[in-house]
Protein backbone atom coordinates (compact mmCIF):
# COMPACT_ATOMS: atom_id res chain seq x y z
CA UNK A 1 0.00 0.00 0.00
CA UNK A 2 2.77 2.12 0.25
CA UNK A 3 3.04 2.27 -3.81
CA UNK A 4 -0.62 3.33 -3.67
CA UNK A 5 0.44 6.22 -1.32
CA UNK A 6 3.26 7.67 -3.84
CA UNK A 7 1.27 7.29 -6.71
CA UNK A 8 -1.02 9.58 -4.90
CA UNK A 9 1.15 11.99 -3.66
CA UNK A 10 2.80 12.07 -6.81
CA UNK A 11 -0.52 12.99 -8.42
CA UNK A 12 -1.23 15.13 -5.93
CA UNK A 13 1.61 16.89 -6.62
CA UNK A 14 0.78 17.24 -10.53
CA UNK A 15 -2.79 18.26 -9.59
CA UNK A 16 -1.30 21.40 -7.98
CA UNK A 17 0.66 22.23 -10.65
CA UNK A 18 -2.10 21.64 -13.26
CA UNK A 19 -4.29 24.08 -10.45
CA UNK A 20 -1.75 26.66 -11.04
CA UNK A 21 -1.71 26.66 -14.91
CA UNK A 22 -5.84 27.06 -14.61
CA UNK A 23 -5.30 29.56 -12.09
CA UNK A 24 -3.02 31.32 -14.01
CA UNK A 25 -4.48 31.29 -17.41
CA UNK A 26 -5.54 34.44 -18.62
CA UNK A 27 -7.64 34.11 -22.06
CA UNK A 28 -6.24 36.28 -25.11
CA UNK A 29 -8.44 38.79 -27.01
CA UNK A 30 -6.77 39.04 -30.12
CA UNK A 31 -4.76 36.43 -32.02
CA UNK A 32 -1.13 36.04 -30.70
CA UNK A 33 1.63 36.95 -34.02
CA UNK A 34 2.16 33.46 -35.43
CA UNK A 35 -1.67 32.71 -35.91
CA UNK A 36 -2.31 36.50 -37.07
CA UNK A 37 0.30 35.81 -39.89
CA UNK A 38 -1.49 32.23 -41.05
CA UNK A 39 -4.97 34.32 -41.06
CA UNK A 40 -3.47 37.06 -42.79
CA UNK A 41 -1.53 35.59 -45.40
CA UNK A 42 -3.39 31.76 -46.04
CA UNK A 43 -5.79 33.24 -48.22
CA UNK A 44 -2.87 34.63 -50.37
CA UNK A 45 -0.49 32.72 -50.46
CA UNK A 46 -2.00 29.10 -50.23
CA UNK A 47 -5.40 29.51 -51.32
CA UNK A 48 -6.79 27.25 -48.14
CA UNK A 49 -9.71 28.39 -47.46
CA UNK A 50 -9.00 25.98 -44.23
CA UNK A 51 -6.44 27.37 -42.11
CA UNK A 52 -5.56 23.70 -40.33
CA UNK A 53 -5.28 22.38 -43.88
CA UNK A 54 -2.94 25.10 -45.17
CA UNK A 55 -0.79 24.96 -41.70
CA UNK A 56 -0.58 20.81 -41.52
CA UNK A 57 0.23 20.66 -45.71
CA UNK A 58 2.28 23.65 -46.58
CA UNK A 59 3.22 25.84 -43.52
CA UNK A 60 4.47 22.84 -41.76
CA UNK A 61 4.36 20.27 -44.40
CA UNK A 62 7.73 18.80 -42.90
CA UNK A 63 5.97 17.73 -40.08
CA UNK A 64 3.23 16.18 -41.68
CA UNK A 65 5.73 13.96 -43.78
CA UNK A 66 7.89 13.29 -40.36
CA UNK A 67 4.54 11.79 -38.91
CA UNK A 68 3.36 9.45 -41.93
CA UNK A 69 6.76 8.78 -41.54
CA UNK A 70 5.53 7.42 -37.86
CA UNK A 71 2.49 6.29 -38.81
CA UNK A 72 4.57 3.95 -40.94
CA UNK A 73 6.98 2.96 -38.64
CA UNK A 74 4.17 1.99 -36.18
CA UNK A 75 2.38 -0.44 -38.83
CA UNK A 76 5.80 -2.10 -39.83
CA UNK A 77 7.16 -2.50 -36.09
CA UNK A 78 3.58 -3.94 -35.29
CA UNK A 79 3.41 -6.08 -39.05
CA UNK A 80 7.29 -7.35 -37.52
CA UNK A 81 6.24 -8.17 -33.83
CA UNK A 82 3.32 -9.69 -35.18
CA UNK A 83 5.13 -11.28 -37.68
CA UNK A 84 5.28 -15.31 -35.68
CA UNK A 85 2.14 -15.03 -34.42
CA UNK A 86 0.36 -14.89 -37.62
CA UNK A 87 -2.33 -17.46 -37.60
CA UNK A 88 -1.28 -20.39 -39.99
CA UNK A 89 -4.05 -20.55 -43.19
CA UNK A 90 -5.10 -24.26 -41.95
CA UNK A 91 -4.31 -23.87 -38.33
CA UNK A 92 -7.84 -25.40 -36.01
CA UNK A 93 -9.83 -22.46 -35.51
CA UNK A 94 -12.52 -22.44 -33.11
CA UNK A 95 -15.73 -22.51 -34.66
CA UNK A 96 -17.19 -18.88 -35.32
CA UNK A 97 -20.85 -18.37 -35.51
CA UNK A 98 -21.41 -16.94 -39.01
CA UNK A 99 -21.88 -13.22 -39.34
CA UNK A 100 -25.38 -11.97 -39.45
CA UNK A 101 -27.75 -11.49 -42.59
CA UNK A 102 -27.53 -7.61 -41.40
CA UNK A 103 -23.80 -7.21 -41.17
CA UNK A 104 -23.60 -9.28 -44.63
CA UNK A 105 -25.75 -7.30 -46.27
CA UNK A 106 -25.15 -4.16 -44.57
CA UNK A 107 -21.40 -4.61 -45.69
CA UNK A 108 -21.68 -4.91 -48.79
CA UNK A 109 -24.18 -2.41 -49.51
CA UNK A 110 -21.98 0.29 -47.29
CA UNK A 111 -18.56 -0.85 -48.08
CA UNK A 112 -18.39 2.06 -51.60
CA UNK A 113 -20.10 4.39 -49.50
CA UNK A 114 -17.92 4.56 -46.77
CA UNK A 115 -15.16 4.71 -49.45
CA UNK A 116 -16.72 7.32 -51.25
CA UNK A 117 -16.77 8.99 -48.27
CA UNK A 118 -12.66 8.67 -47.38
CA UNK A 119 -12.19 10.09 -50.51
CA UNK A 120 -14.90 13.12 -50.45
CA UNK A 121 -13.24 13.67 -46.73
CA UNK A 122 -9.65 14.26 -48.04
CA UNK A 123 -10.34 15.76 -51.94
CA UNK A 124 -12.52 18.30 -49.69
CA UNK A 125 -9.72 18.95 -47.11
CA UNK A 126 -8.49 22.44 -48.10
CA UNK A 127 -12.90 23.91 -48.23
CA UNK A 128 -14.24 22.08 -45.35
CA UNK A 129 -13.00 20.17 -41.83
CA UNK A 130 -11.83 16.91 -42.94
CA UNK A 131 -8.39 15.94 -44.85
CA UNK A 132 -6.16 13.28 -45.49
CA UNK A 133 -5.96 12.03 -41.90
CA UNK A 134 -9.70 11.83 -40.94
CA UNK A 135 -10.21 10.00 -45.16
CA UNK A 136 -7.72 7.50 -44.34
CA UNK A 137 -9.18 6.61 -41.07
CA UNK A 138 -12.07 6.36 -42.65
CA UNK A 139 -10.83 3.85 -45.92
CA UNK A 140 -9.58 2.24 -43.20
CA UNK A 141 -13.09 1.71 -41.25
CA UNK A 142 -14.26 0.52 -44.47
CA UNK A 143 -11.32 -2.42 -44.30
CA UNK A 144 -12.53 -3.07 -41.12
CA UNK A 145 -16.15 -3.68 -42.10
CA UNK A 146 -15.15 -6.15 -44.52
CA UNK A 147 -12.63 -7.84 -41.72
CA UNK A 148 -15.67 -7.90 -39.01
CA UNK A 149 -17.95 -9.89 -41.89
CA UNK A 150 -15.43 -12.38 -42.36
CA UNK A 151 -12.87 -12.74 -39.26
CA UNK A 152 -10.84 -15.15 -41.63
CA UNK A 153 -10.84 -12.90 -44.69
CA UNK A 154 -6.76 -11.88 -45.80
CA UNK A 155 -6.60 -8.78 -46.80
CA UNK A 156 -3.88 -8.73 -49.47
CA UNK A 157 -0.82 -6.99 -47.89
CA UNK A 158 0.81 -6.55 -51.03
CA UNK A 159 -1.54 -4.01 -52.08
CA UNK A 160 -1.38 -2.37 -49.23
CA UNK A 161 2.39 -2.06 -48.87
CA UNK A 162 1.99 -0.98 -52.90
CA UNK A 163 -0.36 1.80 -52.26
CA UNK A 164 1.38 3.00 -48.72
CA UNK A 165 4.64 3.21 -50.92
CA UNK A 166 3.51 4.69 -53.92
CA UNK A 167 1.61 7.68 -51.76
CA UNK A 168 4.54 8.21 -49.86
CA UNK A 169 6.93 8.35 -53.61
CA UNK A 170 4.59 10.43 -54.31
CA UNK A 171 4.77 12.55 -51.50
CA UNK A 172 8.48 13.37 -51.20
CA UNK A 173 8.42 13.85 -55.24
CA UNK A 174 5.75 16.52 -54.65
CA UNK A 175 7.81 18.14 -52.31
CA UNK A 176 11.35 17.67 -54.44
CA UNK A 177 9.04 19.43 -57.25
CA UNK A 178 8.13 22.15 -55.01
CA UNK A 179 12.28 22.80 -54.45
CA UNK A 180 12.61 22.70 -58.49
CA UNK A 181 9.17 24.69 -59.62
CA UNK A 182 8.57 26.66 -56.50
CA UNK A 183 9.64 28.15 -52.92
CA UNK A 184 10.81 24.90 -51.08
CA UNK A 185 10.02 21.67 -50.01
CA UNK A 186 6.53 20.92 -50.00
CA UNK A 187 5.94 24.28 -51.41
CA UNK A 188 2.12 24.19 -52.80
CA UNK A 189 2.53 26.52 -55.80
CA UNK A 190 3.56 24.09 -58.37
CA UNK A 191 -0.30 24.49 -59.32
CA UNK A 192 -1.90 27.29 -59.84
CA UNK A 193 -3.41 28.80 -56.66
CA UNK A 194 -7.00 29.41 -58.21
CA UNK A 195 -9.70 30.85 -56.79
CA UNK A 196 -10.40 30.44 -52.88
CA UNK A 197 -13.16 28.24 -52.22
CA UNK A 198 -12.42 26.14 -55.32
CA UNK A 199 -12.24 21.93 -56.04
CA UNK A 200 -9.70 22.94 -58.09
CA UNK A 201 -7.88 25.34 -55.90
CA UNK A 202 -5.06 25.92 -53.08
CA UNK A 203 -2.26 24.89 -55.65
CA UNK A 204 -0.63 21.08 -54.93
CA UNK A 205 -3.04 20.97 -51.62
CA UNK A 206 -6.10 18.39 -52.91
CA UNK A 207 -3.66 16.17 -54.50
CA UNK A 208 -0.68 16.39 -51.38
CA UNK A 209 -3.63 15.69 -49.02
CA UNK A 210 -4.95 12.79 -51.25
CA UNK A 211 -1.44 11.49 -51.20
CA UNK A 212 -2.23 11.49 -47.36
CA UNK A 213 -5.05 9.98 -47.44
CA UNK A 214 -4.07 6.87 -49.31
CA UNK A 215 -1.22 7.08 -47.27
CA UNK A 216 -2.84 6.82 -43.92
CA UNK A 217 -5.57 4.94 -44.80
CA UNK A 218 -3.15 1.89 -46.13
CA UNK A 219 -1.07 2.42 -42.98
CA UNK A 220 -4.79 1.87 -40.87
CA UNK A 221 -6.01 -1.00 -42.84
CA UNK A 222 -2.47 -2.91 -42.45
CA UNK A 223 -2.63 -2.25 -38.52
CA UNK A 224 -5.82 -3.71 -38.41
CA UNK A 225 -5.35 -6.72 -40.61
CA UNK A 226 -2.30 -7.22 -38.35
CA UNK A 227 -4.21 -7.14 -35.25
CA UNK A 228 -7.08 -9.10 -37.01
CA UNK A 229 -5.13 -12.08 -38.11
CA UNK A 230 -3.23 -13.08 -35.24
CA UNK A 231 -4.04 -16.82 -33.75
CA UNK A 232 -5.93 -17.01 -30.82
CA UNK A 233 -4.14 -17.32 -27.84
CA UNK B 1 -18.83 34.28 -17.04
CA UNK B 2 -17.24 34.56 -20.49
CA UNK B 3 -14.54 32.18 -21.20
CA UNK B 4 -16.15 29.79 -18.87
CA UNK B 5 -16.01 27.68 -22.07
CA UNK B 6 -11.91 27.23 -22.37
CA UNK B 7 -12.03 27.09 -18.32
CA UNK B 8 -14.33 23.94 -18.37
CA UNK B 9 -12.24 22.29 -20.90
CA UNK B 10 -8.88 23.06 -19.51
CA UNK B 11 -10.39 21.50 -16.19
CA UNK B 12 -11.94 18.89 -17.81
CA UNK B 13 -8.57 17.71 -19.79
CA UNK B 14 -6.34 18.07 -16.70
CA UNK B 15 -8.56 15.96 -14.22
CA UNK B 16 -8.81 13.23 -17.19
CA UNK B 17 -4.35 13.18 -17.18
CA UNK B 18 -4.87 13.02 -13.42
CA UNK B 19 -7.46 9.39 -13.76
CA UNK B 20 -5.41 8.15 -16.62
CA UNK B 21 -2.07 8.28 -15.00
CA UNK B 22 -3.78 7.05 -11.59
CA UNK B 23 -5.27 4.33 -13.68
CA UNK B 24 -1.57 3.67 -15.24
CA UNK B 25 0.18 3.75 -12.19
CA UNK B 26 -2.03 1.72 -10.22
CA UNK B 27 -3.53 -1.18 -12.48
CA UNK B 28 -1.99 -4.25 -12.64
CA UNK B 29 -3.32 -5.47 -16.01
CA UNK B 30 -1.08 -4.47 -19.13
CA UNK B 31 -4.44 -3.75 -21.44
CA UNK B 32 -5.52 -1.62 -18.47
CA UNK B 33 -2.93 0.08 -18.06
CA UNK B 34 -3.46 1.13 -21.71
CA UNK B 35 -6.71 2.21 -21.73
CA UNK B 36 -5.65 4.43 -18.92
CA UNK B 37 -3.29 5.79 -21.33
CA UNK B 38 -5.40 6.72 -23.86
CA UNK B 39 -7.86 8.27 -21.26
CA UNK B 40 -4.94 10.83 -20.57
CA UNK B 41 -4.07 11.44 -24.14
CA UNK B 42 -7.47 12.65 -24.86
CA UNK B 43 -7.31 14.77 -21.75
CA UNK B 44 -4.07 16.56 -23.17
CA UNK B 45 -5.43 16.82 -26.67
CA UNK B 46 -8.67 18.87 -24.74
CA UNK B 47 -6.22 20.84 -22.84
CA UNK B 48 -4.08 21.85 -26.10
CA UNK B 49 -7.47 22.32 -27.98
CA UNK B 50 -8.70 24.41 -25.09
CA UNK B 51 -5.69 26.92 -25.04
CA UNK B 52 -6.36 27.93 -28.67
CA UNK B 53 -9.67 29.00 -28.16
CA UNK B 54 -10.77 32.39 -28.05
CA UNK B 55 -13.79 33.58 -26.86
CA UNK B 56 -16.65 34.35 -29.12
CA UNK B 57 -14.68 33.81 -32.31
CA UNK B 58 -15.24 30.59 -34.75
CA UNK B 59 -13.58 27.81 -36.58
CA UNK B 60 -10.33 28.80 -38.47
CA UNK B 61 -12.20 28.30 -42.22
CA UNK B 62 -12.94 31.29 -44.46
CA UNK B 63 -15.85 31.55 -46.25
CA UNK B 64 -19.14 33.99 -46.39
CA UNK B 65 -18.90 34.17 -42.51
CA UNK B 66 -15.22 34.58 -42.00
CA UNK B 67 -14.24 37.05 -45.10
CA UNK B 68 -10.54 37.17 -45.79
CA UNK B 69 -9.99 40.91 -44.54
CA UNK B 70 -11.43 40.06 -41.17
CA UNK B 71 -9.89 37.29 -40.51
CA UNK B 72 -7.69 38.01 -37.83
CA UNK B 73 -10.49 39.28 -35.69
CA UNK B 74 -13.00 36.34 -36.60
CA UNK B 75 -10.96 33.30 -36.23
CA UNK B 76 -9.40 31.23 -32.84
CA UNK B 77 -5.86 29.70 -32.68
CA UNK B 78 -5.53 27.49 -35.93
CA UNK B 79 -1.77 26.23 -34.41
CA UNK B 80 -3.13 24.38 -31.58
CA UNK B 81 -5.80 22.78 -33.67
CA UNK B 82 -3.21 21.25 -36.09
CA UNK B 83 -1.25 20.53 -33.48
CA UNK B 84 -3.77 18.21 -31.82
CA UNK B 85 -4.42 16.93 -34.97
CA UNK B 86 -1.06 15.36 -35.19
CA UNK B 87 -0.50 14.15 -31.73
CA UNK B 88 -4.53 12.12 -32.33
CA UNK B 89 -3.04 10.11 -35.45
CA UNK B 90 0.75 9.26 -33.80
CA UNK B 91 -1.63 8.65 -30.37
CA UNK B 92 -3.47 5.68 -31.68
CA UNK B 93 0.18 5.01 -33.67
CA UNK B 94 1.55 4.35 -30.03
CA UNK B 95 -1.88 2.62 -28.67
CA UNK B 96 -1.32 0.02 -31.67
CA UNK B 97 2.51 -0.46 -30.65
CA UNK B 98 1.42 -1.16 -26.72
CA UNK B 99 -1.00 -3.05 -28.16
CA UNK B 100 0.83 -5.70 -30.21
CA UNK B 101 3.61 -5.65 -27.58
CA UNK B 102 0.78 -6.31 -25.04
CA UNK B 103 -0.06 -9.55 -27.11
CA UNK B 104 3.54 -10.83 -27.49
CA UNK B 105 3.63 -10.35 -23.82
CA UNK B 106 1.02 -12.09 -23.05
CA UNK B 107 2.37 -14.82 -25.22
CA UNK B 108 5.20 -15.59 -23.35
CA UNK B 109 4.02 -15.67 -20.10
CA UNK B 110 -0.31 -16.48 -20.65
CA UNK B 111 -0.68 -13.64 -18.40
CA UNK B 112 -0.74 -10.01 -18.53
CA UNK B 113 -0.42 -9.25 -15.10
CA UNK B 114 2.50 -6.42 -14.89
CA UNK B 115 4.03 -8.05 -11.96
CA UNK B 116 4.90 -11.17 -13.09
CA UNK B 117 6.96 -9.91 -15.49
CA UNK B 118 10.23 -9.60 -13.54
CA UNK B 119 13.18 -10.00 -16.14
CA UNK B 120 14.29 -6.74 -16.20
CA UNK B 121 13.44 -5.84 -12.46
CA UNK B 122 16.13 -4.65 -9.86
CA UNK C 1 -27.03 30.88 -26.96
CA UNK C 2 -24.13 30.87 -24.74
CA UNK C 3 -26.11 29.53 -21.36
CA UNK C 4 -27.20 26.93 -23.56
CA UNK C 5 -23.77 25.75 -24.63
CA UNK C 6 -22.10 25.98 -21.62
CA UNK C 7 -24.41 23.91 -19.96
CA UNK C 8 -23.67 21.33 -22.94
CA UNK C 9 -20.16 21.94 -22.14
CA UNK C 10 -20.43 21.10 -18.58
CA UNK C 11 -22.59 18.21 -18.99
CA UNK C 12 -20.12 17.15 -21.17
CA UNK C 13 -17.28 17.50 -18.92
CA UNK C 14 -19.35 15.83 -16.14
CA UNK C 15 -19.99 12.70 -18.32
CA UNK C 16 -16.33 12.62 -19.47
CA UNK C 17 -14.84 12.81 -16.15
CA UNK C 18 -17.24 9.83 -15.08
CA UNK C 19 -16.43 7.94 -18.20
CA UNK C 20 -13.38 8.11 -17.09
CA UNK C 21 -13.03 6.88 -14.12
CA UNK C 22 -15.26 3.94 -15.00
CA UNK C 23 -12.68 2.87 -17.72
CA UNK C 24 -9.37 3.18 -15.14
CA UNK C 25 -11.19 1.19 -12.13
CA UNK C 26 -9.88 -2.22 -12.22
CA UNK C 27 -13.01 -3.68 -10.87
CA UNK C 28 -15.03 -3.16 -14.22
CA UNK C 29 -14.64 -5.66 -17.31
CA UNK C 30 -12.38 -5.44 -19.16
CA UNK C 31 -14.62 -4.54 -22.31
CA UNK C 32 -16.65 -1.98 -20.26
CA UNK C 33 -13.65 -0.28 -19.34
CA UNK C 34 -12.41 -0.19 -23.32
CA UNK C 35 -16.04 1.08 -24.63
CA UNK C 36 -16.04 4.06 -21.19
CA UNK C 37 -12.21 4.92 -22.76
CA UNK C 38 -14.19 5.52 -26.64
CA UNK C 39 -16.56 7.05 -24.79
CA UNK C 40 -14.33 10.13 -23.06
CA UNK C 41 -12.88 10.36 -26.92
CA UNK C 42 -16.26 10.41 -28.25
CA UNK C 43 -17.84 13.03 -26.20
CA UNK C 44 -14.32 14.98 -25.93
CA UNK C 45 -14.87 15.03 -30.15
CA UNK C 46 -17.75 16.55 -29.06
CA UNK C 47 -16.23 18.81 -26.84
CA UNK C 48 -13.82 20.31 -29.65
CA UNK C 49 -16.92 20.99 -31.47
CA UNK C 50 -18.08 23.57 -28.89
CA UNK C 51 -14.42 24.80 -28.76
CA UNK C 52 -14.82 25.78 -33.13
CA UNK C 53 -12.43 23.01 -33.82
CA UNK C 54 -14.46 21.17 -36.13
CA UNK C 55 -11.42 19.43 -37.85
CA UNK C 56 -9.96 18.10 -34.29
CA UNK C 57 -13.38 16.81 -34.11
CA UNK C 58 -13.82 14.87 -36.99
CA UNK C 59 -9.91 13.23 -36.48
CA UNK C 60 -10.69 12.27 -32.94
CA UNK C 61 -14.20 10.50 -33.69
CA UNK C 62 -12.77 8.50 -36.67
CA UNK C 63 -9.27 7.74 -34.98
CA UNK C 64 -9.11 8.14 -31.16
CA UNK C 65 -12.53 6.89 -30.87
CA UNK C 66 -13.41 4.46 -33.23
CA UNK C 67 -9.84 2.86 -34.51
CA UNK C 68 -8.47 2.73 -31.51
CA UNK C 69 -11.55 0.88 -29.87
CA UNK C 70 -11.46 -1.47 -32.51
CA UNK C 71 -7.66 -2.31 -32.16
CA UNK C 72 -8.55 -2.86 -28.54
CA UNK C 73 -11.29 -5.11 -29.22
CA UNK C 74 -9.10 -7.38 -31.82
CA UNK C 75 -6.66 -7.61 -29.34
CA UNK C 76 -8.57 -8.41 -26.14
CA UNK C 77 -10.71 -10.96 -28.35
CA UNK C 78 -7.77 -12.69 -29.57
CA UNK C 79 -6.60 -12.61 -25.85
CA UNK C 80 -8.41 -15.10 -23.52
CA UNK C 81 -8.40 -14.91 -20.48
CA UNK C 82 -7.03 -11.49 -20.28
CA UNK C 83 -9.54 -10.08 -18.17
CA UNK C 84 -8.34 -11.40 -15.48
CA UNK C 85 -5.67 -9.77 -13.27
Amino acid sequence: MIRRLFVILLLLGLGGVFAGLVAGYSPDDTLNLTARYYADHTAQDIGAANIVTAIIVTYRGLDTLGEVTVLFLTAAIVGLVLAQSRRKADAPQRPLPPSGELLTTGTRLLVPLILLLGVYVFVNGHLTPGGGFQGGAILASAVLMLLLTDPLLRIGHGLIAAIESTAGLLFVGIGVLGIVLAGGFLDNRILPIGDLGNLFSAGAIPIIYSIIGLKVGAEFSSMLATLAETEDL
Amino acid sequence: MAPLMAYIALTTGFVLILIGLYGALTNRNILRMIVAFTVANTGVNLVMVAIGYLHGRTAPILDAAVPVEQAAALIIDPLPQALVLTAIVIGVGVTALMLAYAYRLYETKRTLDISQYTELKW
Amino acid sequence: MTPMLIGMSLLLAVTMVVAGVLATRPSQALSISILAAGLVSLLASVQFLLLAAPDVAMTEAAIGSGLTTFLFFFVLGRIRGGDRD
